[in-house]
Formats: C-alpha cells, structure tokens, sequence
C-alpha cells in the first residue's frame, strides 16, 4: 500500500506539471523597497494561480542599475523569461535587432487599444504598428509629500505647494527639522524636473525637451526655475542627503523632514507606514503649483525565446497583467494608477482618486522625458543638475546656459 | 639529415598555450582594437559590425571633442587663465580625481609598503601575526572596504557623530559628503586596502637580498638605514617597477571602491573614469568607448617603461 502511494505521488509530481503545462518564467524588475515588493509579489500570486511559476529576479539599486544588466542580458544571447523596462527609446534599438517577443497578436484578441488607456502609453509599447510590451502602470512623478503632523506642531498651516514649503523653510530649520529631504542621485533629476514642469509649465516643458526651443529654455521663465531650485539648494547640502530615496520618504514618515519630492510611487512607503492620505499625509500632484502629472509607467516586455513553452507562458503573464483583479491589487500597493478605467476603485485612497482626477478630467498629462528625448540626453541632463544641486560655486546663469547646450546637442 | 622544423620544436608545449595565445588575440588584442575603431563612430546602445556600418557612422574625433568639453570628464576652467589665477589652478572632474587618486595612492601606499617591510625586517618577534594583520584588508573586497569607509566618514553615522556625541562639538570628518575632501576619503581607504600588500611584495624583496651584502655593509660600519637606502633599494628595483605597476594600473582602474563609497557624489566630485565609461555604456556606446580609449592610453603610459625595462634588457643582452 504505501509503495503505491509513493508511486502515484512520484507519478503526480512529474505528470501534473505538464499537464497544466507549467512554466517557470524568470522576470527582472528593480522593485525592491517595502512598497514596491509588496506590489510586484501581487503579480507572481496571480501568474503562479495560472499554473506556471513567476521565478523573481529582482536587481537591488534603481533602474539605473538594473537597465544595463537587463540590457546586456538580452543582447548577450541569455534572455529572461520577461522584464521591466522604462518604454521609449530604451528598447528600441532591441525591438529593431528583433530581440523582443511580438504581442500583437494577443493585443488585438484582448482589445488592449479599447481597454488600456491613455492612448500614448500603449503607443509607446508600439512600433510600426506591432505591440512590443505590456503596460501595468501608470506613474506620475510631480509629487510632493508633507507630513501634516510636523507643521501643525510647530502652529504653522501645511503647506499647499513648493513655494509656500520655501517660505516656511527658515523656520522650519530654526526648530531642527529638515524643510526637504533628498536622495542622492536619480532622485535629485526627478526633483529638478518636478520643479521645471510646475513652474514652467507642461507647454513649456514639452517645447523645451520635444520640439527643443531653445529661446524657451534660455529665456527668462528658465532663469526663474534656475533660481528657485538654488533656493532648493542650500536646504539640501550633501550631509543631509541620503542614499535611498525610500530613505528620504521615510525621514518625513519619521517626521524628522517636513516635505520630500518624489513620485507615487512614494504612497506605498506611506501605506506601509498605515498613514492616511488627506489625514496623516498630504500628497500633491504637480508639486502643489500646477496639477500636472506625466504618462510615464512601467511595462514589461518579453525577450524572445527559442523555447515555444516559454513563449506560450509569455502570453499568459502578458494577459494576467492586464486583468481587472490584479490591476487593482498591484496598483493599491504600488501607489499608482491602474491603466484601465473600467476598474473598481472603492478601495482607492485619496491620493489615487486625485490622480484619476487629473488623468480623466484634464489636458495636463504630458510624457515623460524618456519619451521625448534620448537617454544620453537625459543622462547628461541629470549630470548637470546633479552637479548643480550639489556645488554651491555653479551659479544658476552658468547651469542654464549648459542646459541649452545639451538641450541644442541632442539628436531629433 | 635536415634541421627539424621550427615550427614544431617544443610541440606539447606550444599545443599547450594555444588557447591562451588565441584567447589573448581575440579577446584582448581584439578587443581593444574594436575598442579604438568603434570609439570614432556614433553607435548608441547597439554595436555594429560591418566595415560598411563603420564607415557610415565615422564620426572622427567628435566622441573625444565631446568627452574633454563634458564637466564630468575634466574640467579646468584656470588651464585657460593661468597667470594671475595660477594659484586657484584647480581641476574637478572625473580624469584629475583619477590622477590625484593614483599620484596619493601610488606614493603614500610604495612608501608606508617599504616601511612596513623594512620594520618586519628586524627579525621582530610574532612576525607572521603582524604580517597577517597588515595583509588582512587586502583579502577584504573594495565593496566592503568602501562601505565601511564611507560609514566611518559619513557625517551623520560616523566618527564625527561619535566625537560629537563624547562633547567635542565642532569636530568634523564628515569627508564624504565634503566636495573638497571626498576624494583623499577614497584615497585613505585605497591605502588602507592596498599598503599591506604592498608590503608583503616589498618584504619578498627584502628577503631576498644576500646575506653577504648586510655583512660587508656592517664590516664597512655603513648605519643600517643608509644600507637600505644606498644599496638594498636599488637593488630591489624589479620589485619595485612590478609593485608600481601592480599598484598604478589598480589607481587608474578604480571603480568598485568609489561606486560603494561614494557612488561618484557629492555631485559629481568624486566620479572617476570608469564610472563614467560604464554610465555611458547602456546609452551612448561611441561615448563610453572614447573614454576607455583614453584610459588605455593612460594605462599605456604606465605600462610601456616597465616593458621596456623587463623584456628590453634581455635582448640589449645577448
């Protein structure tokens, strides 16, 4: 007797894979914050529910160290099941080598053009009319996040937006609490552009790094951003920054800073946390100037394989990602907007609805960098700011002037 | 009877090193050739292999025009005005941190190596324990060797907070996060790192010099230290050209230590050149070989005497 069921149960575990035909799919991504984990393991709960296994092959750090690894793994002939990857021009140059997975296919038997939107993000998974990746998300990253509590003790107002946060600054120094909290690298870019796009606005914005009008970007509303994130500047010397902008985030959880600039993403340190948008926290789109917010988001795209069971699993995780259920579950935790309008959002915390707001209602959605420019540009983009935020001795006439030449240098 | 062929003397072993010779070729001589040709093209992210491809995306020296106009590469805005500013001449920049880097580290980790040695070198008792001690950060990797540096001279972690916090209030050595010091942080713990082993090369040296050279410079009544430096030293001279070159291509090469101490911040005022050919190479490939190029020619600057003074006096020889 027990001899039999050691066979069937030896029996069981080798046929009832393949008869649901299971797959294992390694899947890079550089979510890896407590918010960020919690999310993306949303998404391997509901691709293992489908049979096959989600293999996770997170890359610590940001995307900046992740893209090169991912990059070199698909163009070294040693292809992940699927992966993270910024759209725009990123990926590109590898759909046009012919290393990507073409979805088309399942796009067009989905409907993802009728369910997915906005328009532009699918459009940038697509090239010459075929569907290159999969969008999950959408993203926003003109965010500022203030904790109520550290202004209402000091008697003061919390702030509505980053100019009234400048104002109250002194004071808020004077009592040992840090007016902004910063992270070192990639996150001082992101605050930069947070701070071009509220102050100049979203045409402007899009004139500068599109159409690359270059009177704009020497012109006079340039000068006054320039001399506004030099007021930035001086409350975020090198001492006070950190490493990880989860860090930062968490120095105004801690209530030890009162204010930091980061994207949604940021809302899953919050909930972590159990603070309450609109109570505990105050989340403000378009830094609390303009209520803009960019079209940017993660997609995944899918590496082609030789192995047609891995191909077959490739589609069923891009059709899971898609699903009303994990839509929500995943963008709940991840803090950012579900691509797909046709979702229950009960469950939707009030920076979320915020974002719906801006996303359904108005024209100020604009895209991302990526999308605009090429990635040397921007790389080279973020190495002055990262200087200038960093070096007191480069004035803001001096920065901008290097910015037009960038901004004049980058290819059409 | 005729000669035998050359070509086949010593057959077994030039079978032997057949892999190696043609791993040499290809990956390295041809590697660096493909290097410097594609360093004069505009690719992007992708290589390109065709000659016709080459020559379509020739772009001559603007990857070099470009990489010495980038701040981050160098920038020396007193070499234009030398004169009257002579005295706040002052580089920043990914090519002068290097520089500085490597004269400090090359200097400072040579002269602590050869002291060190020179003291083990008096027959001291427990020599292995000390020889253990001072070679112990060298088994340790520049990863952890950064991240315990850039602990110890954070400001908000490190010495400095725990000085401040015993009451010595205006205590500073928070040189991580100091512009003008960040990069003699990387300098102390590239020392740190490197002089023991150093010193284990310098003490191979030492032991062996002849016995007889110490007895006739005793029987001459030569004091010891005049010994080391008049004859030991330049008798030890092949250990020394070895050792420089061991420890100046390391300079040149660094990367691992200031990626996990400082990760080229604040700002840019510690990036060195590899960092900056591998945040160029996901984006802009031209750029980030261009940058290797001269890394290369520099290395090259570097290893060309000591070729010279190992293989060249052989063949001055025979």
């Amino acid at each position: 007797m027990k001899n039999w069921k050691l066979a069937a149960a030896l029996l069981a575990t080798v046929a009832l894979p393949s008869l649901a035909s299971a797959t294992d799919l390694e899947v890079t991504h550089w979510w890896t914050s407590g918010g960020e984990a919690a999310a993306v393991a949303e998404f391997a709960k509901a691709f293992d529910a489908t049979g096959n296994k989600w293999v996770d092959g997170a890359i610590a750090g940001s995307g900046d160290t992740a893209r090169p690894i991912i990059i070199s793994r698909i163009l070294g002939g040693n292809p992940m099941g699927a992966t993270q990857l910024n759209p725009g021009k990123d990926a590109d140059e590898l759909i046009a080598a012919g290393l990507m997975q073409d979805l088309t296919e399942l796009a067009s038997k989905e409907e993802w053009a009728k369910i997915l939107r906005p328009a532009s993000q699918l459009e940038s998974c697509t090239v010459d009319g075929k569907v290159y990746c999969v969008p999950v998300n959408l993203h926003s990253a003109q965010w500022m996040w203030t904790n109520r509590k550290v202004f209402t003790d000091l008697g003061m107002e919390p702030p509505k937006d980053i100019n009234e946060l400048i104002a109250l600054a002194p004071k808020l120094q004077e009592a040992g609490i840090q007016p902004l909290s910063m992270a070192q690298g990639w996150p001082v870019g992101l605050m930069v552009n947070d701070v071009l796009v509220a102050q100049a606005g979203v045409d402007n914005f899009v004139k500068v790094y599109k159409d690359r009008d270059l009177s704009i970007a020497g012109g006079a509303e340039f000068t006054k951003i320039f001399e506004t994130l030099a007021n930035i500047r001086q409350y975020t010397p090198a001492d006070k920054m950190v490493p990880q902008w989860n860090e930062a985030v968490g120095l105004v959880i801690e209530g030890k800073a009162a204010a930091n600039i980061m994207g949604d993403w940021a809302g899953g340190e919050f909930a972590v946390a159990n603070m309450v948008a609109g109570k505990d926290y105050d989340c403000l789109p378009g830094l609390g100037v303009t209520p803009v917010l960019n079209t940017g988001g993660d997609v995944f795209y899918f590496p082609k394989s030789a192995d047609p069971a891995v191909t077959e699993a490739q589609m069923v995780m891009a059709s899971t990602l898609v699903t009303k259920e994990v839509q929500v579950a995943f963008n709940l935790k991840k803090g950012s907007l579900p691509m797909r309008a046709d979702v229950d959002l009960a469950a939707a915390n009030d920076c979320m609805k915020k974002g719906l707001e801006i996303l359904d209602g108005s024209t100020a959605v604009f895209p991302n960098d990526v999308q605009m420019i090429d990635r040397d540009s921007i790389n080279q983009i973020n190495d002055l700011f990262t200087e200038f935020m960093a070096n007191p001795d480069v004035t803001a006439a001096d920065a901008q002037a290097k910015f037009v030449a960038i901004i004049e240098a980058a290819p059409k | 009877m005729d000669r035998p062929n050359p070509l086949f003397r010593n057959l077994s072993s030039k079978l032997a090193s057949a892999p190696m010779v043609l791993i040499v070729l290809c990956v390295f001589v041809g590697g660096t050739l493909w290097t410097i040709l594609f360093s004069f093209t505009n690719i992007k992210i992708l290589p390109i292999f065709t000659p016709s491809e080459w020559v379509n995306g020739f772009v001559g020296f603007a990857n070099y025009e470009r990489l010495f106009n980038t701040d981050r590469w160098m920038n020396c805005p007193a070499i234009t005005k030398i004169g009257t500013e002579a005295w706040k001449f002052k580089c920043a920049g990914a090519m002068p941190n290097m520089v500085t880097f490597a004269l400090l580290a090359i200097t400072i980790s040579m002269t602590l190596g050869f002291l060190l040695a020179v003291m083990m070198d008096q027959k001291i008792r427990l020599e292995g324990v000390f020889r253990t001690i001072y070679l112990y950060p060298f088994a340790l990797s520049f990863i952890v060797t950064g991240h315990v540096w850039a602990w110890i001279m954070s400001p908000e972690y490190g010495l400095q907070a725990a000085v401040r916090k015993l009451g010595w209030e205006s205590f500073s050595f928070g040189w991580i996060a100091d512009r003008d010091m960040v990069m003699y942080a990387i300098v102390i713990a590239g020392i740190w790192q490197g002089t023991g082993f150093v010193m284990a090369l310098m003490l191979a040296g030492l032991r062996g010099i002849d016995e007889d050279i110490w007895k006739a410079a005793r029987v001459d009544g030569i004091p010891a230290w005049r010994t080391y430096l008049q004859i030991v030293l330049p008798m030890m001279k092949p250990v020394l050209v070895t050792t420089f070159v061991i420890v100046a291509s390391g300079a040149v090469r660094v990367y691992d230590l200031v990626v996990a101490m400082t990760d080229g911040g604040p700002g840019i005022a510690s990036d060195v050149p590899t960092r900056y050919v591998y945040t160029n190479f996901s984006a802009n490939l031209g750029q980030s070989l261009s940058a290797s190029t001269v890394m290369l020619v520099t290395m090259a600057f570097i290893l060309i005497p000591w070729i010279r003074l190992e293989f060249g006096k052989k063949e001055q020889g025979h």
